[in-house]
């Protein structure tokens, strides 16, 4: 009916007592590149599983590429490409072995012709006969990436994909998905980098279990409505433990010669921010917020937030 | 639309991945090797159901030519050592009691006479049988040695053999359990125990393996059903349990020249049978383990009856009923009937029919359950 690849409401799930997702939500467009975003623990992982049927959700409905994420996960399995965060490809066997292996499971007919043509667009073709485990990370990530997008799914979950990779490969992965996106897959990514937050379409912020900001880097900046200042100066980091005790200051962190301060309530902050001019020998500027601004903010914020 | 059928490529997929794991796998692939051979040494040779040498005791209350080459042939048969000349039955009752002789050979005063006479002389043989098992062989030995011996002193004394009876006749007194442990047994029951250890360790680490080094994760968010996997990953050892079954039946044939009486096709059809069902238990195991620590105890749990209660290191039939019924339950029980049935018997699948679908039963239950338990989720 409409465009959206994944469409799940009111997720629940929890482990013993521990409630890891709450009431998640999530609309996902075809084509897109969406973003997942969170601290450690936040329960990235445990949505991506529950969406490619990994998990099954306490409580909660939806659909994956308009399968029910319930009742029909063996279907929804054929169509998604997961990519885990921990690599999980066999390392005792070869590249070309754990391809075709893949390729098996799928019930690929043309197996061999995809597994040459996944290598060699991956560029891992000399690496054929190499063990999967003798690879370094940034190969196991392609080769990773290369086993999930084999059997040609509408829709990648990829879990951390670039954690530990370098950013020249990094940058190359992302090339890769837009490329992929262009062509009307669909993308879901976690990750920890602002930057690969930034070339997201859309993406959503998790913490603690909860959804707490989604859309584009820039609604998810606005809706924030942060008001930030970078003070420059002498040592301007020296003022970040007393600025963190004062109300309407939700954040000061160091960058480079300068310090960010950053507030919900722009009057609050400016009062907070008193001393500093007062002292006239720092530089108080007005900035726009950045994602990582909005993002730092938010973990504190959750946090003490009555749950 | 979440209906799947049994996918045979999937399935071959899977065999594959499986066998060149397996090939990369050294030390597993040793193990294959190593274990048949020195298990089937060790146990061939430390368990030792031919004893010889056993210490025995003659009283004599005929010293005649008759006698005296009766106690040289049991020195010679290696069988019996004999350590001391007895004078009195007390003497004899004590040496027993005391477990220094295990045998107490009496020789009749009217031995030689009788035999002279062309009657049949006694021989009385006190045996000691704590140990059934040590007993058996030298006890069957004896009667043979007893009448050729004579036999070959006869011929030259008296020119008339009366082959109509025999010249000797053997009264052994022993309580124990009929079913004697032939020297053969044992081999045949080692190719049960060996494959009853190897077969369940290999794949009762199959799974849990998958799930300690997170390729489970990737295999479960594949479209693979659970039968494929479990036994697609027990085929390739299938294979590797009839590398080892020829294996200890070459070693048991060369060293311990052990008898082949039945069909070798019939001995490989039920070894296939059995290798399955221990294969199967080993696969449920390490389903059911969530690591491979769980599973080895599981293993131990299975392997000590199999061993104890199997009627490998005990006769079947000297066990308590309470013993018998769970030796029952086991496949190791069956395959030793099987196994002896057809290498010393000589049977025939029409009657080894009863000891075969025990074994088929317990392969379908454990798969079912191995079924049951395996988890398609992370959950």
């Amino acid at each position: 009916m409409d465009d959206f690849v994944i469409d799940v409401k009111g997720l629940n799930k929890s482990f013993g007592k521990k409630h890891v997702v709450k009431d998640f939500s999530l609309q996902v467009k075809r084509g897109e590149i969406y973003g997942f975003l969170g601290p450690n623990g936040s329960g990235k992982t445990t949505s991506i599983r529950m969406l490619c049927g990994l998990l099954t959700p306490d409580s909660g409905s939806g659909t994956c590429l308009g399968y029910d994420v319930l009742r029909q996960t063996a279907a929804i399995k054929r169509e998604v490409g997961y990519m885990t965060q921990r690599f999980s490809l066999w390392e005792d066997l070869t590249l070309g072995e754990n391809l075709d292996f893949v390729a098996r499971m799928y019930g690929m007919k043309d197996r061999r012709s995809a597994v040459a043509e996944t290598l060699d667009t991956l560029g891992l073709s000399a690496r054929r006969d190499q063990l999967a485990g003798s690879l370094s990370g940034g190969w196991k990530q392609r080769l990773a990436l290369a086993a999930c997008m084999l059997h040609r799914p509408r829709l990648l979950l990829l879990d951390e994909p670039t954690a530990g990779v370098d950013p020249k490969a990094r940058r190359d992965f992302w090339e890769e998905l837009h490329n992929l996106a262009g062509r009307g897959l669909s993308v879901l990514v976690s990750t920890h980098y602002m930057d690969e937050a930034e070339r997201c379409h859309r993406l959503a912020y998790l913490a603690y279990g909860s959804l707490l900001a989604s859309g584009t880097a820039r609604e998810v900046v606005e809706q924030r409505r942060l008001a930030v200042y970078t003070l420059s100066g002498p040592d301007p980091a020296s003022l970040a433990p007393r600025l963190r005790q004062t109300p309407g200051v939700l954040l000061a962190t160091p960058f480079g010669n300068t310090l960010h301060v950053a507030g919900t309530d722009a009057a609050q902050l400016q009062a907070a921010l008193a001393f500093v001019r007062a002292d006239g020998a720092y530089r108080v500027e007005r900035a726009a917020a950045t994602l990582e601004d909005v993002f730092i903010s938010l973990m504190p914020d959750s946090a003490d937030a009555p749950q | 639309m979440n209906w799947q059928s049994f996918s045979l490529s999937r399935w071959l997929g899977i065999i594959t991945k499986e066998f060149i794991q397996l090939r990369r796998d050294r030390l597993t692939f040793g193990m294959v090797v190593a274990i048949p051979v020195i298990q089937l040494v060790l146990f061939g040779y430390a368990i030792n159901a031919d004893p010889k040498n056993l210490p025995a005791a003659v009283l004599a209350a005929d010293q005649s030519p008759y006698s005296r080459s009766f106690v040289r042939a049991l020195e010679n048969s290696g069988y019996f050592q004999v350590v001391r000349q007895l004078n009195s039955e007390s003497e004899a009752e004590e040496l027993l009691a005391r477990g220094e002789v295990q045998f107490v050979v009496n020789i009749p005063a009217d031995f030689s006479r009788r035999i002279a006479r062309g009657e049949t002389g006694t021989l009385l043989v006190e045996a000691d049988a704590t140990d059934p098992g040590a007993t058996a062989n030298a006890v069957a030995a004896m009667l043979q040695l007893a009448n050729s011996a004579i036999a070959r002193d006869l011929q030259g004394v008296l020119q008339d053999p009366v082959p109509a009876t025999a010249p000797v006749e053997l009264r052994v007194h022993r309580r124990y359990n009929p079913e004697g442990v032939s020297a053969y047994n044992i081999v045949p029951g080692l190719l049960g125990t060996i494959l009853t250890m190897t077969l369940v360790l290999m794949t009762g680490l199959a799974m849990t393996r998958e799930r300690e080094r997170g390729t489970f994760e990737n295999l479960l968010s594949t479209p693979a059903l659970p039968i494929e996997v479990m036994t697609g990953k027990i085929v390739p050892y299938v294979i590797v349990g009839l590398i080892q079954v020829t294996l200890i039946y070459l070693i048991g044939t060369w060293l311990f020249h052990v008898p082949m009486e039945g069909d070798i096709t019939l001995l490989y059809f039920v070894l296939l049978i059995f290798i399955a069902a221990n294969l199967t238990i080993g696969i449920t195991f390490s389903t059911i383990a969530r690591n491979q620590l769980q599973s080895m105890q599981m293993m131990v749990l299975y392997f000590m009856p199999s061993l104890l209660l199997s009627g490998f290191a005990f006769p079947f039939r000297g066990m308590p009923e309470w013993a018998q019924w769970i030796g029952n339950l086991l496949p190791l029980t069956h395959f030793l009937i099987l196994v002896r049935g057809i290498m010393l018997k000589g049977n025939t699948l029409y009657e080894l029919l009863p000891a075969v679908w025990p074994i088929l039963a317990f392969t379908l239950a454990v798969l079912l359950a191995g079924l049951g338990f395996y988890r398609r989720t992370l959950d």
